[in-house]
């Protein structure tokens, strides 16, 4: 293990990475940093404001409410799709055109655009013409999403699990066709019921899938803008108003540079660390606890 | 305990085998008898695992049947035939600990905790594994993954048969042997039928009493290593048994005598017999390369040969020659003088042995 040696040109192949990276995220990110401790008021006029705009926002109490209101839809849809797209990886076809069928039919929500999502549920759920909207009415069920918070928000999971569920899923599928079949074999010589094979096979040869589920699930649900923004403009109220809404209105609409830059380093750093919190306790999970008593 | 007995098995997997090709395995009856340490040898592809697969359950045969004690369990799933297998790369649930993986047939079973601790604890002790209990399997190296794989079929009394899918395939050399060693022990310890699938002959006679020589989806030759190299039954046994393997010549009777192309052979007066009435024209004469005379100087029976090659193998030479253009391999007890380019080759003619249509008719030795 001891046998480097020690060559400072060696940093010479790491500067072609260095630029591009410095590019695509050091040199915007600075920028962003550089407005937050400013007060922006015209081309040539700014003052140097300390980490003032970083307490304004987080005293703001509208972003608090959105900030809970961002975290509660995460946990939500979290806690809908990883469960759905397991059973519906489990379900689907291992096999021959029926597998293929199903894939297919099952990617089609991922391609379509996100406004056009937004769009298609804004339709679905109209009362008039919409056929959800349409179809709750006629069965006497009260179904209103510019009216009623709830409605807004029951329509906003379930578009969001329309829309990733197959993610998912698929993630799941390629998972499980991953395990060779001798584990299945075995556990049948073993006796273990479905549930132990879930519990004890694919489970944990899930795991990296899942966490990759996951984390993907969690960052972009955790940025949401286009589909409910579409769909209920963040209404009624400010019901459905997500963290990126109110820095869109507050960055594009207002011009405030300044509190808007503070905002997106606090947004930022809150999605970057629940991403290695989650991501180191599961990697610290797989290892061996230590051993007791020496050995 | 079971006797594992199968009746007019044969299986495919198409769907509507056309002929014999279709067949994995091609229509054969067999017997495991209680408590036998078995081997199930051939090539790879020649049918022995989903023979394996057939006894365990993972496959239904498409004809015959699998009797367990004379009962047919055609239908039995796995869980319900009271068997073991051992595949050819571990199987551990990762997340348990060793001592959970050793558990989890019992628990499956829900066998009350105070009777898995002790059996669990037996059970590693015999595979050495008492001091990697506490441990994620998941770190385990492939040996140790693989005496847990064993060590599932071991735990539970009501196992009557074990069967080894080429366990040792991922396991070092050095360690194959000892683990080898740990099943014959584990064998004549529990008094289980093991049936061991190997394609490594030397593998198959150190472990079983009797071998199963498969080839072509058929059971060619059942019998202990001594008959296999001895009395090889199918010329296929006589090629894959043996390093080298035996030599074959076809012959054809011509004029009273026993002929190699344009060379007469000496044989015993049973063969010439056997050769004349034969119905077919398949006829070969097999010779391992332990029974072939290799002389400098020619005498009544010898044959002049050219030799191709020596190679010295260490306790023995290997001599390469052609007859009548076919290449033969014969043995060199060590200390043999080398030969020349020219040389003489007498066959033993006691253990020359005659095949017609590839399965042995007569030896020489009355």
């Amino acid at each position: 293990m001891n046998n480097k040696v020690p060559n400072n040109k060696a940093w010479l192949l790491v500067l072609p990475m260095l630029v591009l990276v410095a590019f695509s995220a050091i040199i915007p990110l600075m920028t962003v940093v550089n407005y937050s401790v400013q007060d922006v008021l015209g081309p040539n006029a700014s003052f140097f404001t300390g980490t003032e705009w970083f307490k304004t926002m987080l005293n703001d109490e509208a972003l608090q409410a959105a900030f809970l209101r961002q975290i509660s839809f995460s946990l939500i849809i979290l806690a809908i799709q990883i469960p759905l797209g397991i059973g519906i990886a489990l379900i689907m076809p291992k096999r021959g055109w029926q597998a293929s069928a199903v894939l297919i039919l099952i990617t089609l929500p991922l391609l379509i655009p996100w406004n056009v999502v937004g769009s298609i549920w804004q339709i679905f759920t109209r009362g008039d013409i919409g056929l959800m909207g349409w179809g709750l009415r006629e069965l006497g069920i009260s179904y209103n999403i510019t009216g009623d918070a709830s409605d807004a928000w029951v329509t906003i999971v379930l578009m969001d699990v329309w829309h990733w569920t197959p993610l998912v899923a698929m993630l799941c599928y390629s998972g499980l066709r991953s395990i060779p079949e001798a584990y299945y074999q075995a556990a049948r010589i073993d006796r273990a019921s479905k549930w132990a094979v879930f519990r004890y096979i694919q489970l944990p040869k899930l795991t990296n899938v899942l966490v990759i589920a996951v984390l993907l699930r969690f960052m972009h649900s955790f940025m949401i803008y286009a589909e409910p923004f579409v769909l209920t403009g963040g209404g009624p109220g400010s019901s459905t108003t997500f963290l990126s809404q109110s820095l869109a209105t507050m960055a594009i609409g207002q011009q405030d540079l300044g509190p808007s830059a503070a905002f997106s380093l606090i947004y930022f750093l809150v999605i970057l660390l629940v991403s290695w919190v989650f991501y180191t306790t599961i990697m610290h999970m797989q290892k061996d606890k230590p051993p007791h008593g020496g050995a | 305990m079971a006797e594992i007995t199968l009746k007019g098995l044969a299986h495919s997997y198409e769907k509507t085998p056309k002929g014999a090709a279709d067949y994995a395995i091609r229509q054969m009856d067999h017997v495991w008898h209680q408590g036998g340490a078995y081997a199930l040898l051939g090539p790879s592809g020649c049918g022995k695992s989903t023979l394996l697969n057939i006894i365990s359950g993972l496959l239904e045969p498409s004809e015959g049947d699998v009797l367990f004690d004379g009962q047919r369990v055609n239908e039995l799933p796995p869980e319900e035939r009271n068997i073991a297998q051992v595949f050819q790369f571990p199987v551990i649930y990762d997340t348990m600990t060793v001592f959970d993986n050793l558990a989890f047939p019992l628990r499956n079973m829900n066998t009350p905790e105070y009777r898995v601790k002790p059996k669990v604890l037996e059970v590693a002790d015999i595979l050495e594994l008492t001091p990697l209990l506490n441990r994620k399997a998941k770190n385990l190296t492939a040996d140790e993954k693989q005496k847990v794989s064993m060590g599932r079929g071991l735990v539970r009394d009501d196992v009557t048969a074990i069967l080894f899918d080429e366990p040792l395939t991922v396991i070092d050399p050095q360690l194959k042997w000892k683990l080898r060693r740990k099943l014959k022990e584990i064998h004549e310890r529990f008094n289980i039928t093991m049936i061991y699938v190997t394609h490594d002959q030397l593998e198959a006679s150190t472990f079983a009493d009797k071998i199963a020589v498969m080839y072509d989806g058929q059971v060619v030759q059942f019998g202990t290593p001594r008959e296999l190299f001895e009395r090889p039954a199918h010329t296929f046994v006589g090629y894959f048994i043996g390093s080298p393997g035996m030599n074959f010549m076809a012959v054809k009777y011509q004029d009273e005598q026993a002929m190699f192309g344009n060379q007469s052979l000496p044989v015993s007066e049973s063969i010439k017999r056997a050769i004349a009435h034969a119905s077919s024209n398949n006829i070969k004469l097999g010779i391992r390369p332990e029974f072939i005379d290799i002389s400098a100087s020619p005498s009544t029976e010898s044959l002049p040969v050219e030799v191709i090659s020596v190679q010295d193998l260490g306790t023995y030479s290997l001599l390469t020659y052609k007859l009548n253009g076919q290449t033969f391999k014969a043995r060199l007890p060590e200390g043999h003088s080398p030969v020349g380019e020219a040389a003489f080759a007498e066959f033993d003619t006691a253990k020359l042995a005659l095949y017609i249509d590839e399965y042995l008719v007569e030896t020489g030795h009355e």
